[in-house]
């Protein structure tokens, strides 16, 4: 049976076989436990995933029934979804930190027969909802602390119930070849795991991905960026996302590398330090984060240190791109980029847990290109991915060598990609989901007949580099009067990637073109002013001071001159601009508690300035509301000059036109 | 469940009694004729107002302080005054009022010097870091390993404590007196000056340390609502007399307790 297993492994029982087969010696995970890292070969987790797996048989789990799987990166979690699946169960991992309340409804909705979780906490949450689960059997907890004095009825330690299945595999003879049989029975079209997207409007989604789904699209993402059994990565972002489950797990499973447990949360970053990654995968605040840690600790250093670190970070920004991508570089800086590599890049990198990175990848939301080239002019290979949920995380990726700060790349293996006539990304491929669990009419609404899945993104191909560019979601996006493309997220983040410009909200749907209101980030323009000695007295006279909105009308410039490089969204620049005689604050309900604009309730609140924008009038006057700091209520009247920009004319029409 | 578990060790095991305790220091009384007593296994707090004594009292039984009258009944010995090495290898650790801890060192080390009672190698042994010698610090360090577990302190193993937050001091602090693997556990104002949610995961870790440990453990509090969640009993001090003795309910109702506490003259 193993053999067969071999040739054509198409679960992730079946490739645990495998491995344990062909990289029996090799680390398949690592946690750090008492500050030391523990070790297990693949050998070693099949023979705690096979007897974990007949435990939870002995407590009564079968075919198709669910399994929530609840907590931080911890091995015996990953084990736990590998055990599940080898009985035909279906594991469904939650995020760890939900509260009760918001657990309740994904338990109740997958109908969990058993749930395998991290320790006390999660116990204790689902204990206090238990009445309202009515399928649930056993929960089984992985870390016994402070649990001994609890009704163990119908609870236990993972330990137990893996101890529970060696003795069923010593006892009984049949054991071990009845759940050989249960892998071999698992096909590629079964369903595979089940994972809920948050969901920003209503109630989560159940995405159900089967084995094929999350198998090929693992393969296809190690064959893109030739990933084998010698990578190291680091598990620490939520079991539940999507992301996790294919780099940590699935990835994992079907090239064979080993996955390192941080010690805790709060270790990350100096546990991958000792690992070293090879492949890492980070939402980009993950990288803004690093980033900003080291400049503070830079701030701090002597001066000597400071001047060195800032004269090769200044040498590796204007060639340490070019470098990486394999351009022609002058030997000069490329002896200084070497010197610097000694100094400074590499201890950097080092401090980064970077040292050793092949491949890294930002995904999740756009990243400032700031941040992004950072990265990469230190020579590490930092990459965008654009992906989903419903199609097992891979729809486009860059490729080594084509990396652009504003791209999300190209489809990757096996993906087909097209973008519907209101400009949304449909995909196609081996990776689509089979559906949402329960839920027919939302499967419809999203994926067709012919299985396009509707992404909700808008976006365009950017004929000069044939990437991916994702601009906003579809729903957000409309259109100037005169038909073009009107995406305000995409505008106002290239707009917000100035530090001078805290907020922006973009308007222009059904209008006959662009505007923006705006605001100054009071730090950057205050550090600014006092540098050169401007002088004002409040937000508001900072505000409206005519240097700031000569100095911000240079940034609106440079935003239409990089929207008109692109053609869909050439006729989408700015023609007029404002800035904000107050800022745009969630206390007054301008921004949501997530710090997200509200842009119907801008439009609304500031009617007589957007009133201004679009009738040609140079200035506006406002009167507005605002809740002071202890709550008390005030009007702040003012009068707001309105910008006016010169419109670039696209190379291709002054061709035209001459 | 804990209260039960506190009870059913109380039927006969008194870790540690005090009778007719006096101390004054000069002219100031700062206790007469204090007597109580501590239970195995259980969480016995030690509350009252400011300069009713109660640190006094802490100091009398570890040996800082040592009584003018009075006896200390500890693991069946009576003596008349406690001596600080024999409070520590009798298994009484504390942690105090005001951090104190070697601010130089890291969380590790501090962690680490609490187990030097438990160290049998000599100096020149530990200096020269072979054979028993480092057989012992490999055991004393997982001891410590797993106490850094248990207090969720992995994070800042190696930082020096003297630049940590003060709530995570504390927990260092409570850390090293955990590397002792006391029988009798002595806090200080385990909460002072900490926020909400400091205090709760403080309460939580007492409270673990009581059940996984079984540590008895003895604490002065100012936030009466930890105290009245935390401990079995509680003994109440006012002025250097002990006003009141029992569970947290009967203290809470005390007439004494409550003139204490509103300032009633006296």
């Amino acid at each position: 049976m193993a053999t067969g297993a071999a040739a054509d492994a198409d679960t992730f029982p079946k490739l645990l076989i495998r491995n344990a087969e062909i990289f029996r010696t090799r680390p398949a995970m690592r946690h750090k436990d008492l500050g030391i890292w523990q070790a297990w070969t693949w050998a070693q987790v099949l023979d705690h995933v096979r007897a974990f797996s007949i435990g939870m048989a002995e407590l009564g789990l079968k075919r198709d029934d669910k399994v929530a799987i609840i907590g931080g990166n911890r091995p015996r979690l990953y084990w736990a979804m590998c055990a599940a699946q080898a009985l035909g169960a279906v594991p469904v991992p939650l995020y760890a930190d939900s509260v009760a309340e918001e657990m309740a409804y994904v338990l109740e909705h997958a109908e969990i027969a058993i749930a395998v979780v991290e320790d006390q906490e999660q116990v204790d949450k689902i204990l206090s909802i238990a009445d309202r689960l009515s399928t649930l059997k056993y929960i089984v907890y992985d870390e016994p602390r402070g649990l001994r004095d609890y009704d163990h009825q119908r609870l236990g330690a993972f330990a137990d119930v893996e101890a529970a299945g060696r003795r069923r595999l010593g006892a009984d003879g049949d054991a071990r070849a009845r759940w050989d049989a249960s892998v071999a029975a698992g096909r590629g079209g079964d369903l595979a795991v089940i994972l809920y997207t948050s969901g920003t409007t209503g109630r989560p989604k159940g995405v159900m991905l089967s084995f094929d789904n999350v198998v090929i699209s693992a393969r296809n993402g190690n064959l893109f960026d030739r990933l084998d059994e010698h990578e190291e990565i680091i598990a620490y972002l939520p079991l539940a996302w999507v992301g996790d489950h294919i780099f940590s797990y699935a990835q994992s499973y079907v090239a064979g590398f080993c996955v390192n447990c941080p010690e805790a949360a709060e270790t990350v970053v100096e546990d991958r330090r000792e690992i070293g990654t090879s492949y890492a995968f980070a939402p980009p605040r993950i990288y803004e984060n690093l980033l900003t840690l080291t400049m503070v600790r830079m701030e701090d250093a002597g001066a000597l240190k400071r001047a060195m670190f800032h004269f090769f970070i200044e040498h590796a920004r204007k060639w340490g791109e070019r470098i990486l991508n394999g351009e022609r570089v002058p030997l000069v800086a490329r002896a200084v980029y070497r010197l610097g590599d000694v100094l400074v890049y590499g201890p950097l990198k080092n401090r980064f847990g970077l040292s050793r990175i092949r491949v890294g990848y930002t995904a999740g939301e756009a990243i400032g290109p700031e941040i992004f080239r950072f990265y990469r002019s230190l020579g590490i290979n930092l990459k965008q991915l654009y992906g989903q949920t419903e199609a097992a995380v891979y729809i486009t990726a860059q490729p080594d060598g084509e990396i652009y700060a504003d791209t999300v790349g190209k489809p990757n293996f096996d993906v087909d990609v097209r973008i519907a006539e209101n400009g949304e990304v449909l995909f196609k491929s081996p990776g689509v989901f089979m559906g949402y669990y329960k839920d027919p009419e939302k499967t419809a609404q999203t994926k067709t007949p012919d299985g396009w899945v509707h992404s909700g993104d808008a976006g365009f191909f950017d004929p000069k580099t044939g990437h991916l560019k994702i601009i906003d979601r579809a729903k957000d996006v409309g259109r100037l009067r005169s038909g073009t493309l009107f995406a305000p997220k995409y505008i106002e983040n290239k707009l917000k990637f100035y530090p001078n410009i805290r907020e922006a909200v973009a308007f222009g749907d059904d209008r006959d073109f662009v505007c923006a209101i705006l605001n100054i980030d009071i730090t950057a323009v205050g550090s600014w002013a006092e540098r050169n000695n401007v002088v004002y007295g409040s937000y508001q006279e900072l505000a409206g001071h005519p240097q700031v909105y000569e100095m911000l009308a240079a940034h609106v410039a440079e935003v239409n001159r990089s929207l008109v490089a692109e053609k869909v969204m050439a006729g989408a620049q700015i023609k007029r601009f404002l800035i904000l005689h107050k800022e745009l604050d969630a206390d007054d309900g301008e921004l949501t508690r997530t710090l997200k604009v509200r842009r119907g309730f801008i439009s609304e609140r500031f009617a007589p300035l957007i009133k201004a924008l679009y009738d040609g009038s140079p200035a506006a006057d406002i009167a507005t509301d605002v809740t002071f700091e202890d709550g008390r209520k005030g009007v702040v009247a003012a009068r707001v000059r309105i910008h006016d920009m010169d419109i670039v004319v696209p190379a291709a029409d002054l061709e035209r036109a001459a | 469940m804990r209260a039960s578990a506190g009870q059913g060790v109380a039927a006969g095991d008194i870790v540690l009694s005090v009778e007719d305790v006096s101390l004054g220091f000069g002219g100031v009384q700062a206790l007469t004729g204090v007597s109580f007593d501590i239970r195995n296994g259980e969480i016995r707090a030690i509350i009252g107002p400011n300069g009713a004594g109660k640190t006094s009292m802490l100091n009398v039984i570890n040996g800082f302080y040592h009584p003018q009258s009075g006896r200390i009944t500890f693991k069946g010995k009576t003596r008349s005054k406690m001596r600080p090495y024999e409070a520590a290898r009798g298994g009484i650790a504390r942690t105090f009022q005001n951090v104190a801890l070697f601010k130089g060192m890291t969380a590790l080390d501090n962690i680490m010097a609490g187990r030097t009672l438990k160290m049998h190698r000599g100096v020149l042994w530990q200096i020269l870091r072979v054979g028993p010698a480092l057989a012992e610090e490999v055991e004393h360090r997982l001891k410590v390993e797993e106490i850094i577990d248990f207090l969720e302190i992995a994070h800042i193993r190696k930082i020096p404590v003297g630049r940590l937050p003060y709530g995570l001091q504390k927990r260092v602090e409570l850390g090293r007196a955990l590397a002792m693997e006391p029988n009798l556990l002595l806090l200080d104002e385990p909460m002072a000056g900490m926020n909400l949610e400091e205090k709760e995961d403080m309460s939580r870790f007492i409270i673990d340390v009581n059940n996984h440990f079984g540590t008895t453990i003895a604490l002065i509090e100012h936030d009466m609502g930890v105290v009245m969640d935390l401990s079995d009993r509680v003994v109440v001090l006012d002025y250097g007399r002990k006003i009141a003795d029992g569970t947290p309910d009967d203290v809470k109702r005390d007439q004494k307790v409550i003139d204490a506490y509103l300032g009633v003259g006296h």
